[in-house]
């Protein structure tokens, strides 16, 4: 029971990174009917946010103590953080919670790299084939990915969490377990929160503003709308924006779980394109769904006992997933019929 | 004979293509391209993207999974190595039969979906294959540390007949060693005859149908065919070229590892047949000979290369352009290539095939096409 | 059965069709004799191209069954059905955009000689010089022959029911099914479009027709049969129905086209 529930929790979080890009994904799809190859380089782009925080507010001023020398006779250099420099103790707060505060960051440069995204290359593609689709936007993913490595280098580069997020929380006693019997990264947990929280936030979003119900309106019939004389395509460049905040903010929050590196985008891309087909095509509620299901099977699949009774499975178990759900039904969990399949 | 028949339009293309092929030692020279590794790459990778152009570019099916085929191609061979003979023949067969029934069973279950469905099915079954043949299956992949020769390997076709060698040996075919040269013409052979087949498939009543299925799948079931077999034959036809390539792969290098199945190598293989030239029969080679061309050549270029390329630029801008220049070879050769398909699907949709066939519209009426003309849609 | 005589070809045997909670069709009955030309007219919204549909097996019914020469094609795939020897004009051009006007002739001419399905790579389609014969002949019918080697998607609406129709026809099918063959035509190619399904019809094709235009109607049918609601609510020859009180208020909105025919 405990085991069942440790790896069910395991699931979440790399069940919300899914969703988080499936959603994006799904939204592009939706609204643009563009199959984005590059989403997933726009959640490493994120990640990379929280790297260049990180080194914008651990910029050092070097001073040369004269007045004391290290061990080899040499002036001591003192290094003082800019941050606490200027903000004295709360700098090196500042420094411990880099990662959650580099959303400040990455929320307006996602926003605007979305944007131009959208306005300079994707628009001229909304009518095109998607194989060629497929191709340029896989050809702007590969020029993305190689900028990141020319600026950052080919090495992940780890990133700490704060030290208040550090521990695990003891999950088994809030519900009655005995105490320690079930643990779970504090960071885990707080990476679920989130992800829930933004997708709770896009959906509210979608739903509750005018803006959103025009989009949504959009989406299932873009010509009648654009008849009503609303202008579809701005708010469709911003729904673009808003995708790739979505896959920066999965992006920036991942990183004190895998250290950052230029081609991960790649990696997460191939399966959140599972994600979303498993959800069915232009379904939202589809891609969270199917997310947290294939999150929560390959932590399930990546348990011992499992293992031992069916070799291999944690390697396959997402395609093998895929394929039987595709395989029983058609568009997926959630999809609607003749999306996407000529 | 019907099976040896070309048209003679066709039967040109073939005599040229062929020229082309045979002369490449010494076209590929001035390009620095003429050492016989790269041109054995060559020939291969334009099997493998000719073979998936058939079901892509005829049949209107998007497969992310063809590698899959290439390392079933490749891992058939190296076996066909280790337990009968070294000769090259026998393994290209087992590869081409071997990748067919695999092709078979995939092509069986991904063909019951269309659209994207059908390419993540694909994507699927060959994720599914790279993560077996890295865990599970081990013992016919041998894992991590790839598929090669050891010095005792049964062989026993080979060994019937002559004594163990010292070191390990290499393919080749009725005794001939098939090694740098030697190896790309055996290669360039194949690549001509897998060339002719697939004219004979583009010239042919199948090869009509299947373009009606590209073209409206609907029409052709109404008008009383059987659509899902004839997807099926395209899907098996290159499943079996990429059994053929991967097999060569082996021939050439007889070593497999399980990266060669990976969802990037289908991708390539897919960005090969756009960047050439969707649905033609050139495009493809056209595609893979660039894309390999780039991954070796301009890889391999460094600061100093650069350098002397740009002695012509006066010393204080010098520095700078090689330094510019830089990012975009060796390390960096992917970051061209991603801007090259983003210039090519931008510029050029229809592909290579599509500049060459604008060159020559040129030529034909003397006019040049208005400026920033854009391509006729098709209705969705 | 009023005559043995008679030789029903199709045979609807009590249809209907159900989408959630709407009857689209109710227990229709529908006879077809060899040879004639059986028009299906209705308001919009009858349910004439559901009929099509479910005849033509791109519909299941909910209940009953279509026989076609003894054999029931509910349940069968559209190949089947066409390989019984049914083919159908669509309402919108069903054709093959990519291919030139020729070929779009030339493949249904192989599913006819070739069956469902046969893998042929050994002779060029370049050597099939019968079927292109075949196919040029009938481009020449439909008036399409100066257009034959053309882009078949860059073709005008007209001329694409056109080459459809020689797609069908190429078949030599036993029942052919046309949903608005004219639609959306001039009044010249409408009228080349009737002379050529009467000459077609002299050829003993049976035809189950459905169309707005009652110039068409009455210039083609042997037997009408009026669809609304779902329903047959009147069945006989063109002048019966004419006639029929029931059938001018069916149409109320398009009682004008009736009355311009007279």
């Amino acid at each position: 029971m405990d085991a069942i529930l440790a790896q069910l929790l395991n699931g979440l979080d790399k069940g919300g990174a899914y969703a988080l890009i499936a959603l994006g994904l799904t939204l592009v799809f939706g609204t643009l009917g563009v199959v984005n190859f590059a989403h997933g380089a726009l959640f490493m782009l994120g990640a990379f946010c929280a790297v260049t925080f990180r080194y914008l507010i651990t910029l050092e001023t070097v001073t040369v103590d004269p007045t004391q020398t290290t061990a080899w006779g040499t002036a001591l250099e003192v290094r003082t953080p800019l941050a606490q420099t200027w903000f004295g103790d709360w700098g090196a707060v500042l420094i411990d919670w880099s990662v959650p505060l580099s959303i400040l960051l990455a929320i307006p440069v996602m926003l605007v790299i979305g944007i131009v995204m959208e306005r300079g290359l994707i628009k001229h593609f909304y009518k095109r084939p998607h194989a060629e689709q497929i191709l340029v936007t896989f050809g702007l993913a590969i020029v993305l990915q190689e900028i990141v490595k020319a600026i950052f280098g080919p090495n992940p580069i780890s990133q700490a969490m704060p030290t208040a997020l550090r521990g695990a929380a003891d999950v088994g006693a809030l519900i009655g377990l005995a105490p320690g019997a079930l643990t779970y990264p504090l960071w885990r947990l707080v990476y679920f929160l989130f992800s829930a929280g933004v997708i709770a936030a896009v959906f509210g979003f979608l739903r509750f503003t005018t803006f959103g119900m025009v989009v949504r309106a959009g989406m299932a019939d873009r010509e009648t709308v654009g008849l009503l004389g609303i202008n579809i395509d701005r708010r469709f460049t911003i729904m673009f924006g808003l995708a790739a905040v979505v896959a920066g903010l999965a992006g920036v929050m991942y990183t004190p779980l895998l250290p950052p590196n230029y081609h991960q985008g790649m990696d997460f891309l191939v399966l959140s394109f599972v994600v979303v087909v498993v959800g069915g095509m232009g379904s939202l509620p589809g891609a969270v769904a199917a997310g947290f299901l294939l999150g929560i099977l390959q932590s399930f699949a990546s348990m011992n006992q499992i293992k031992s009774i069916l070799p291999g499975i944690d390697q396959i178990i997402i395609y093998l997933t895929a394929v039987v759900i595709l395989l029983v039904r058609p568009r997926g969990l959630f999809g609607r019929r003749g999306m996407m399949e000529n | 004979m019907a099976l040896f028949q070309l048209s003679r339009r066709d039967a040109l293309i073939l005599a040229l293509f062929a020229l082309v092929v045979v002369t490449m030692p010494v076209w590929t020279a001035p390009f620095g391209a003429n050492y016989p590794g790269l041109m054995q790459k060559f020939a291969i990778y334009a099997i493998f993207a000719i073979g998936f152009n058939i079901l892509f570019g005829l049949t209107g099916y998007l497969s992310f999974g063809h590698a899959a085929f290439l390392g079933v191609g490749s891992y058939t061979a190296v076996w066909s190595f280790k337990l009968l003979t070294m000769d090259a023949l026998p393994a290209l067969l087992l590869a081409v039969v071997i990748s067919g029934l695999f092709a078979l069973v995939i092509g069986f279950l991904s063909l019951r979906r269309s659209g994207i469905y059908f390419s993540i099915l694909t994507l699927a079954f060959a994720q599914m294959s790279y993560n077996l043949a890295y865990s599970v299956l081990t013992p016919i992949t041998n894992g991590e540390t790839s598929l090669q020769l050891t010095l005792q390997d049964p062989r026993l076709i080979d060994l019937a007949f002559t004594t163990r060698g010292a070191g390990l040996p290499t393919a080749s075919l009725f005794g001939v060693t098939l090694s740098g040269l030697s190896g790309f013409y055996f290669c360039a052979v194949v690549l001509l005859i897998a060339f002719f087949f697939a004219q004979k498939v583009f010239a042919s009543p199948f090869g009509m149908m299947l373009r009606g299925i590209k073209s409206n799948q609907m029409r052709m079931s109404y008008t009383g065919f059987n659509t899902r077999p004839y997807a099926l034959t395209a899907f098996v036809i290159s499943g079996m070229y990429a059994g053929l390539a991967g097999a060569l792969l082996a021939v050439t290098d007889p070593l497999a590892g399980a990266e060669r199945m990976q969802w990037t190598a289908s991708g390539e293989v897919v960005l090969m047949t756009i960047l050439g030239g969707v649905g033609t029969l050139i495009g493809p080679v056209m595609g893979a000979w660039l894309i390999k061309y780039f991954e070796n050549i301009f890889s391999s270029f460094n600061e100093g290369i650069l350098s002397r390329f740009f002695d012509f630029i006066p010393a204080p801008l010098h520095d700078t352009v090689v330094a510019i220049a830089s990012k975009f070879v060796g390390e960096g050769w992917q970051l061209t290539l991603g801007l090259l398909f983003v210039l090519v699907v931008v510029f050029l949709p229809g592909g290579i095939m599509e500049g060459v066939r604008r060159i020559g519209a040129l030529f034909r009426r003397g006019n040049p096409p208005k400026a920033g003309a854009m391509r006729v849609q098709p209705a969705e | 059965m009023t005559t043995t005589e008679r030789n029903v070809v199709l045979h609807v045997d009590d249809v209907s069709k159900n989408f959630g909670g709407l009857h689209a069709l109710s227990d229709i009955d529908l006879e077809v004799e060899e040879g004639q030309t059986h028009a299906i007219i209705g308001p919009n919204g009858a349910g004439k191209s559901t009929l099509l549909n479910v005849i033509i097996g791109r519909l299941a019914p909910t209940s009953g069954a279509v026989v076609f020469d003894g054999q029931v094609l509910t349940g069968k795939k559209p190949h089947q059905i066409n390989q019984l020897g049914v083919a159908r004009v669509f309402q919108t051009p069903e054709i093959f955009p990519d291919l030139t006007v020729l070929q779009n002739v030339m493949v249904p001419a192989f599913a006819r000689r070739d069956g469902a399905f046969r893998v042929n790579v050994l002779r060029s389609v370049e050597r099939e010089a019968a079927l292109r014969d075949e196919a040029e002949a009938i481009l020449e019918d439909v008036g399409l022959a100066d257009r034959r080697l053309s882009h078949a998607g860059a073709l005008s609406r007209g001329d694409k029911r056109r080459m459809e129709l020689a797609m069908c026809l190429i078949q030599h099918p036993r029942l052919l099914l046309l949903d608005e063959p004219t639609a959306g035509m001039s009044r010249h190619d409408t009228n080349t479009t009737i002379d050529l399904l009467q000459k077609i019809k002299a050829r003993g094709m049976t035809k189950v027709i459905i169309e707005h235009d009652m110039h068409v109607v009455f210039s083609l049918a042997d037997k009408i049969s009026v669809l609304s609601g779902g329903r047959i609510i009147a069945e006989g020859l063109p002048d019966e129905v004419r006639g029929n009180i029931k059938v001018q208020e069916a149409y109320l909105g398009g009682a004008h086209r009736l009355e311009a025919v007279h």
